[in-house]
């Protein structure tokens, strides 16, 4: 996981405000002044209200939020798709509002690109012309992009469909296109707009996974959009959750569980897939608190897990073990703590004080 | 009560600004006149010096390459009861007349139907424009044509282009803006220009719509065609005015059964509907 305070951000946003309407900067000065969302409906639409994060070179950042939560309109202020209306948003040191039309067309070939919700594929060319775009507006000659079009096709397992059209594939099938589009630039930053909210929950659950895989290799920025706690969870380095257009918590996905900033974020972690979020170190306990039977159990089997693999890879060992196991950490490989078989049980379920009111009442 | 309302004299400003116009841009007209002239004379030509048959043969090829060969069929079987009608110098000079119009409204209609998707300002003016000049009689337009382009072909066909264009603008900004934003969004997320959006995503996306008023205005076209008849554009249009005038029944049903072929022709020929089908 990446070391935030260490590295120059790659995004830097700063109380970055974005607001639809008539008299835009009216309805910032009027909300800087104390006033409501609800109070300014009028004027116009506060769709981000102060947001202030950076994203550092290599990390996931997510930002999750219920729609309307001004998640989506974040994000297109990155690539000034929507320019901010007060605050400033740099990116690898320039600030886009001082840009002209020509210097951010620039920007956002080189170095950023963006997967859909829709997909927002071209209905009318191929597969290959699709994810082959990217590059041609970089200006790459045909035949070079054609070439890494398809090895980037061929990354995302659509080998073969190189000149069939969009329609003629799945959802799923479409949006590893739509990655491959992104992917092609070969760009420092990767804007993804709800990329997987549009797809069937087991198609997601794999391109969650490839996404993590490719991550690991390509060690790219990516800001996430997503509704999905759990998605959330499982693929942010860290989150920002949004609510009516502020950013209430930034944090690593361990911290938004256990120190929930307040009630609205403690609510969505009421129901977060667990399994899937804590890991290993999160819920280790300490060699005083095994029993003697636990020790005596314990000393049959000696088996142990990775410091950082999660909940869901735990369960299989400690069925094996039918014990308590150890834990190592994933860099020194030492004995780090023990897993009894009571811990990992209160681990699934949330914790009493976290138990508040559902998300659509604290909403 | 009576409340006075003094007299506009809309009409006497109108004949003053015409006479200005003639004055100042005559020459322009004249200009004008001269290609219009030419260009229907040079298509007239292509149309009426092989014999019909090839001409016919020529215009079912077209058919089956851009739609299907029951279009072929319907063609040879209609265009000969134009000529067993005795119609055939008249429905070619009607063609060329409608081609040559509808050419001009699209070359207007498509650029003004994509700044009008463009620019708020640019859709608000034209919107009431467009209702104007296609609500207002089409006969008025052919006086101050008339008075222009003098007696012949080119005021029919100014005042067809105008009275026809409108849907060409109409459906070319639908057609555009009804593109899928996230479309559209994703050309502009990778920094490709908006000049090459429309070309490449925009135009390509809206031409099924855009066709579609292509479609409507070669309609509007033809509908033009019996009005321009009465300022001697002649053609078929000139036979309807004709048999009206001697009250002449049987004419006027040739003729007109001659416009309807060459309207349906026309609308297979262009309609993106036929084309859905095959899918």
């Amino acid at each position: 996981m990446s070391e935030p305070n260490t590295a120059q951000p790659v995004i830097r946003a700063e109380n970055v405000y974005k607001v639809f309407g008539r008299r835009p900067e009216a309805v910032v000065e009027r909300i800087k002044a104390g006033e409501t969302r609800q109070d300014v409906e009028k004027e116009g639409t506060a769709a981000v209200i102060d947001a202030t994060f950076n994203v550092y070179p290599g990390e996931i950042f997510v930002v999750m939020g219920l729609s309307g939560s001004g998640k989506s309109t974040v994000i297109r202020t990155l690539n000034a798709l929507h320019p901010a209306t007060a605050g400033t948003v740099e990116v690898l040191g320039q600030d886009l509002s001082a840009l002209s039309p020509r210097e951010l067309r620039d920007l956002r070939s080189k170095h950023i690109s963006m997967v859909f919700q829709h997909f927002a594929l071209f209905p009318h060319w191929t597969v290959i012309e699709n994810a082959a775009y990217s590059l041609e507006t970089q200006g790459v000659e045909k035949t070079e992009r054609y070439d890494r079009a398809r090895e980037v096709l061929a990354a995302v397992g659509l080998k073969g469909w190189e000149d069939s059209y969009p329609s003629e594939l799945s959802g799923g099938m479409q949006q590893r296109v739509g990655l491959a589009r992104a992917l092609a630039a070969d760009t420092d930053i990767l804007l993804m707009d709800e990329a997987f909210s549009a797809l069937d929950p087991l198609i997601r659950r794999e391109m969650q996974d490839e996404l993590k895989e490719i991550q690991g290799q390509l060690g790219r920025t990516i800001v996430f959009i997503t509704h999905d706690l759990n998605e959330a969870m499982f693929l942010g380095d860290r989150i920002a959750v949004m609510k009516d257009g502020r950013i209430v918590q930034v944090g690593t996905p361990e911290q938004i569980l256990s120190e929930p900033a307040d009630e609205y974020v403690a609510s969505f972690t009421a129901d977060v897939d667990r399994a899937r979020v804590l890991t290993a170190e999160a819920i280790m306990v300490g060699e005083e608190r095994l029993t003697e039977s636990d020790r005596a159990a314990f000393e049959r089997h000696q088996m142990a897990v990775t410091s950082n693999a999660t909940l869901q890879d735990i369960v299989p060992v400690v069925i094996e073990a039918n014990g308590p196991i150890a834990v190592e950490s994933a860099e020194s490989g030492q004995r780090i703590g023990y897993i009894p078989l009571g811990v990992l049980l209160e681990s699934l379920t949330p914790q009493r004080s976290e138990v508040v009111p559902d998300p659509e009442e604290a909403n | 009560m009576e409340i006075p309302v003094p007299r506009i004299p809309l009409g006497d400003w109108v004949e003053v600004a015409l006479d200005w116009i003639l004055t100042v841009l005559g020459g322009f007209f004249t200009f004008i006149r001269t290609i219009l002239v030419g260009a229907y004379d040079l298509l007239l030509w292509l149309l009426t010096t092989p014999e019909w048959w090839i001409v016919t043969l020529v215009l079912a090829a077209l058919g089956w390459w851009l739609r299907n060969w029951q279009l072929a069929v319907g063609t040879v079987i209609g265009f000969v009861i134009i000529v067993g009608v005795n119609q055939w110098a008249n429905a070619m000079s009607t063609l060329a007349l409608v081609t040559i119009a509808t050419l001009i409204a699209v070359i207007f209609a498509i650029p003004l139907g994509i700044l009008a998707a463009k620019s708020q300002t640019a859709s608000k003016v034209l919107r009431p424009l467009m209702d104007f000049i296609q609500t207002m009689p089409p006969m008025v337009y052919l006086i101050p044509a008339l008075v222009i382009f003098r007696v012949g072909v080119v005021p029919g066909m100014v005042a067809t282009v105008i009275f026809a264009m409108a849907p060409g603008v109409r459906f070319t900004e639908l057609g555009i803006r009804s593109v899928d934003r996230e479309v559209v969004e994703a050309g502009k997320a990778f920094g490709s220009p908006p000049g090459k959006i429309l070309r490449q995503i925009q135009l390509p996306l809206a031409m099924p719509t855009i066709m579609a008023g292509v479609n409507q205005v070669i309609m509007l076209s033809l509908s033009m065609v019996v009005i321009a008849g009465m300022v001697g554009a002649g053609g078929l249009g000139g036979e309807v005015v004709a048999s009206l005038n001697r009250i002449n029944a049987g004419l006027g049903f040739e003729s007109g059964l001659a416009v309807v072929i060459l309207a349906m022709y026309l609308d297979r020929l262009t309609s993106m509907q036929s084309k859905a089908n095959e899918r």
